[in-house]
């Protein structure tokens, strides 16, 4: 550890010391080495730190202080919809009745719990437009990968077993092609015209009767609104493929049009990303699986129900895919989503989606004079520009996010989607005020006056940040995983 | 009607769609072909004030029996455990559990740093070399254990206990069907894996053996002997599904000789919540550290040499690698590692092997409490702090008379294995006291007759 190297936990540690306080042994002790064939007493006690309790409050503010989050400041990061994390959610999802109930109890002893959740999906069929919901799966790709497996299934009961291949986008989420590979299927990329848009030419190439499905987004990832998609749903439909909607940028629509009206036969949605879950620094998220009556049949086991006043969990679906998930997915997502709901209402939710889209269309018209707009027309949630035009300066959009650091700001996605050169996808969503986005825009366009007159600033930022750059060249190749003394 | 985390005001709307040069919001969405419109608003609850829907969810919440106002004996996977306060006051730090993945490593120390440390401590209570940022949950890190074995061994038969979690039998099964997965369960004897059994099913098409240690059924499985069987079968891998508690006094299935462990750290600082968030961990060897699915950090250096920590080996995943991908996880569970992460280190080295203690011995006083009532035990095997006995009713229905005594009972056996009607799986934590382990005893007693 060197001078600067701020400790990790196990350096903090110094035996003797206690955190804990736990329960009293209240019970006649026994002699547990004589209880325990040796062979399964461990010889040596796993290394945990020993730490006092304010030391340990100490360390971990000191890490919560070295980290970034919405309610530090502003955070474009397009298709991530980094929105406000409503502080009621926390507290209902605290509630004794809610966090310490067990997922095997009597369901006779947690009826206020399945209402909650009867009421969730009932609330999330009718947001997007689908006959039935299944809460189940555990976060967006776990979503996607569920609703390819009920598709799968579908096309098997059929005796269909010829449908191998499943069509994305080439501005596609990454999850999309990893999610058809887990579900065993072989993914094919349709591509982009020049509007941003899937093109149908391409489209009817590459759609046939090996066709399971078609992936899509939207908006899609550049933040357009895919007009040709009565178009699409019916090649697709007509090779005998089903239509899948990767929820991830719902926020924009809300109210205003529905998946399920659109033609799609299955969607996911991100609790954590358009109903408020918080992100966890990387979860937990929850990716609720709608779906037409035709592929209701195959959903994940079990499913909700309500049957006279009572709610009762159906485990008997002949030809369900299965569980997908271990008891009933990530209930604590579950209450913040529907605290929002609740708080939002039909009306709050439709503002929500017209805000957004009007704070994102504001930021992109405030920016396009100094960074190219590739796609010059109404966005919806989010919108990509590029980097070229300060790349040719020696400037990359990577220096760019960098340089947003110094300034205060958590940078857009970068580098994503992969069919825009050095691309900067930003989604300010609907929390943000205009004095937020003006400050931001200010940044952006004080950036490219730097990247003009003097690149270096931009190219060596971070300047201002606890530490500079990483050598992440050096982390891939010899990887340092742990902590060893 | 005012909504609190919409900050435009109609003096910003209009100023904004000016500069935007459209008249009004309309025009934004005019793209939508009319015929996928909405054209009615959505038939949702009326907007809820945040004093009435706080009444109203707290009522809700009144209508579930939780575990703080009952004694419950109920584990099965999921426990009630000893959570220290600071773990809570840790994970509702804003800078936390309000920011992202951490794609940009300068803003982002924090959260990095707490993984990795959670990441050593996983490769502590295992012995394993490597262990990931978390998985969804134990049963997930199962199934995607199962997928690399395969992917791995370039092989497609799988044998799995039936003494693993029944619920995380069904999710690799259903993960088994994208790779086309043969899985054959070995059954158990005297509440273990049948090594016999297992000896005779495994060949050179076997990719993987599944053990839960300890198992569903509470006992400690043949470790050795399952070791010893692998000797023979050097490529097939070892795959233990491990509540990572119990290791911190039974001997780390590194020692045995393990692939790639998995489990859900529920067990440290995170309440039951009715099933979920919980959290998965992966652990495995040096030699698998390029295959793993999911995030993981690593420590390296910035331009002025300061230590620091990135997320790293990203060519595995979904975001670079596509289709390719070792696993299509993008969000995990980070938050709840961390909560883990803070629990373990307040518990630390030696509170830990405390805290498997205090379970491990009352878990043997409520056994011997239960047989000293004329109540039988199945098993006489060594265990961890879970262990069956058999009644002469229903499990569902003595359950029920439980709750009125406001007790939780154990888990009914009944619904994932046929053939143990009446069979309860009881759990013992360090929570339950003396007191009310007897009071346990006395009305299970007094209802069984």
């Amino acid at each position: 550890m060197a001078n600067r190297d701020f400790p990790l936990i196990f350096e903090r540690s110094k035996t003797g010391r206690t955190g804990y306080s736990l329960p009293e042994l209240d019970v006649p002790d026994i002699d547990l080495e004589a209880e325990l064939p040796k062979s399964y007493i461990r010889t040596e006690s796993p290394d945990l730190p020993e730490i006092s309790e304010l030391d340990l409050m100490r360390h971990y503010t000191a890490l919560s202080n070295r980290n970034y989050g919405v309610d530090s400041g502003f955070y474009p990061l397009g298709s991530c919809t980094m929105k406000y994390n409503p502080k009621i959610n926390e507290d209902v999802a605290r509630m004794d009745g809610f966090s310490h109930i067990h997922p095997n109890q009597p369901e006779s002893s947690v009826q206020g719990a399945m209402e909650m959740m009867y009421d969730l999906q009932t609330a999330l069929s009718e947001i997007t437009g689908m006959d039935e919901v299944s809460l189940q799966s555990a976060a967006g790709a776990q979503g996607e990968w569920t609703a390819l497996m009920m598709i799968r299934a579908f096309h098997e009961a059929n005796g269909d077993f010829h449908r191998t291949k499943v069509i994305v986008p080439d501005s596609a989420h990454g999850t999309n092609p990893a999610s058809a590979t887990v579900a065993g299927f072989e993914s094919v990329t349709v591509k982009s015209n020049d509007k941003g848009l899937v093109d149908l030419e391409d489209l009817k190439r590459v759609v046939g009767s090996d066709t399971a499905a078609l992936m899509l987004t939207n908006p899609n990832t550049l933040g357009l609104f895919e007009t040709e998609i009565e178009a699409m749903a019916q090649i697709v439909h007509e090779a005998g493929g089903k239509l899948y909607y990767d929820g991830a940028n719902l926020n924009a629509i809300m109210g205003y049009a529905r998946p399920g009206d659109m033609g799609f036969d299955a969607v996911h949605l991100n609790l954590h990303k358009t109903f408020t879950g918080p992100h966890g620094g990387g979860g937990p998220g929850s990716g609720p699986v709608g779906v037409t009556e035709e592929l209701k049949p195959f959903l994940p086991k079990p499913i909700l129900e309500k049957r006279g006043a009572a709610y009762r969990f159906n485990h008997d679906l002949p030809q369900s895919i299965g569980r997908v998930k271990p008891y009933y997915g990530n209930f604590g997502i579950y209450l913040r989503a529907y605290t929002y709901i609740r708080t939002m209402g039909a009306e709050g939710l439709k503002k929500a989606s017209e805000y957004a889209v009007i704070n994102a269309n504001y930021l992109m018209r405030q920016l396009q004079e100094e960074y190219d707009l590739p796609f010059d027309q109404h966005c919806k949630h989010e919108f990509v520009l590029s980097g070229r035009r300060q790349k040719r300066l020696g400037v990359r959009t990577l220096d760019i996010a960098k340089r947003l650091l110094d300034y205060g700001y958590h940078p857009p996605t970068i580098y994503f989607p992969l069919n825009v050169e050095e691309a900067l996808m930003m989604e300010p969503t609907e929390t943000e005020a205009k004095e937020t986005l003006d400050g931001f825009i200010e940044a952006m366009k004080q950036i490219a006056t730097e990247a003009r007159d003097e690149p270096e600033l931009v190219q060596e930022a971070p300047h201002e940040t606890i530490v500079k750059r990483m050598d992440e060249t050096t982390a891939a190749r010899k990887p340092i995983l742990r902590y060893e003394k | 009607m005012e909504f609190r985390y919409l900050p435009m005001t109609e003096e910003d709307k209009q100023a904004m769609l000016a500069s935007i040069g459209v008249k009004d919001s309309e025009e934004l969405f005019s793209d939508i072909p009319s015929n996928v419109r909405l054209n009615r608003p959505m038939d949702l609850k009326k907007p809820a004030n945040e004093v009435d829907l706080k009444k109203e969810l707290a009522q809700l919440a009144n209508k579930n029996a939780n575990l703080k106002q009952y004694t419950s004996f109920l584990g099965a996977g999921v426990y009630d455990h000893f959570i220290p306060s600071v773990v809570d006051h840790v994970i509702s730090r804003s800078e936390f559990y309000t920011a992202y993945t951490p794609y940009q490593p300068e803003i982002s120390q924090g959260e990095l740093q707490a993984i990795f440390e959670f990441q050593t401590m996983i490769c502590e209570l295992t012995g394993m070399d490597v262990a990931n940022s978390s998985m969804y949950d134990g049963g997930t890190a199962l199934a995607e254990a199962v997928n690399l074995s395969a992917a791995q061994t370039k092989r497609k038969k799988i044998l799995v206990s039936t003494a693993v979690h029944p619920q995380y039998r069904m999710v690799i099964e259903t993960y088994a069907k994208g790779p086309n997965l043969e899985i054959v369960y070995i059954d158990t004897k005297e509440g273990k894996t049948d090594v016999e059994q297992l000896k005779t099913a495994l060949d050179e098409e076997t990719a993987s053996v599944v053990i839960q240690y300890p198992n569903f059924l509470g006992q400690l499985e043949p470790m050795e002997e399952v070791q010893q069987l692998l000797e023979n079968q050097k490529k097939t891998m070892l795959i233990t599904s491990s509540n990572p508690l119990a290791l911190g006094y039974l001997t780390p299935p590194a020692a045995f000789g393990a692939d790639i462990v998995v489990g859900d750290t529920q067990v440290f600082g995170i309440p039951a919540q009715f099933g979920g968030p919980h959290c998965g961990y992966f652990a495995t060897t040096k030699k698998l550290m390029r295959k793993v699915p999911g995030r993981l950090v690593g420590q390296t250096t910035d331009e002025d040499g300061v230590r620091g920590f990135v997320l790293t080996l990203q060519a595995r995943e979904q975001h670079i690698r596509r289709d390719k991908a070792t696993s299509n996880i993008c969000s995990n569970q980070a938050l709840n590692a961390l909560a883990s992460a803070v629990a373990m280190s307040s518990i630390g080295k030696h509170g830990l092997k405390k805290m498997a203690a205090l379970n491990m011995k009352k878990a043997r006083y409520a056994m011997k409490k239960l047989e000293e009532s004329g109540l039988s035990t199945v098993h006489n095997g060594a265990f961890f702090n879970e262990f069956i006995i058999q009644l002469d009713k229903p499990v569902a229905e003595i359950n029920e008379q439980l709750l009125k005594k406001g007790i939780i009972g154990g888990y009914d056996l009944a619904k994932d294995y046929p053939d143990m009607n009446g069979h309860m799986l009881i759990a013992v934590t360090e929570n339950r006291s003396m007191k009310e382990i007897n009071q346990f005893v006395k009305e299970l007693r007094d209802i069984h007759g």
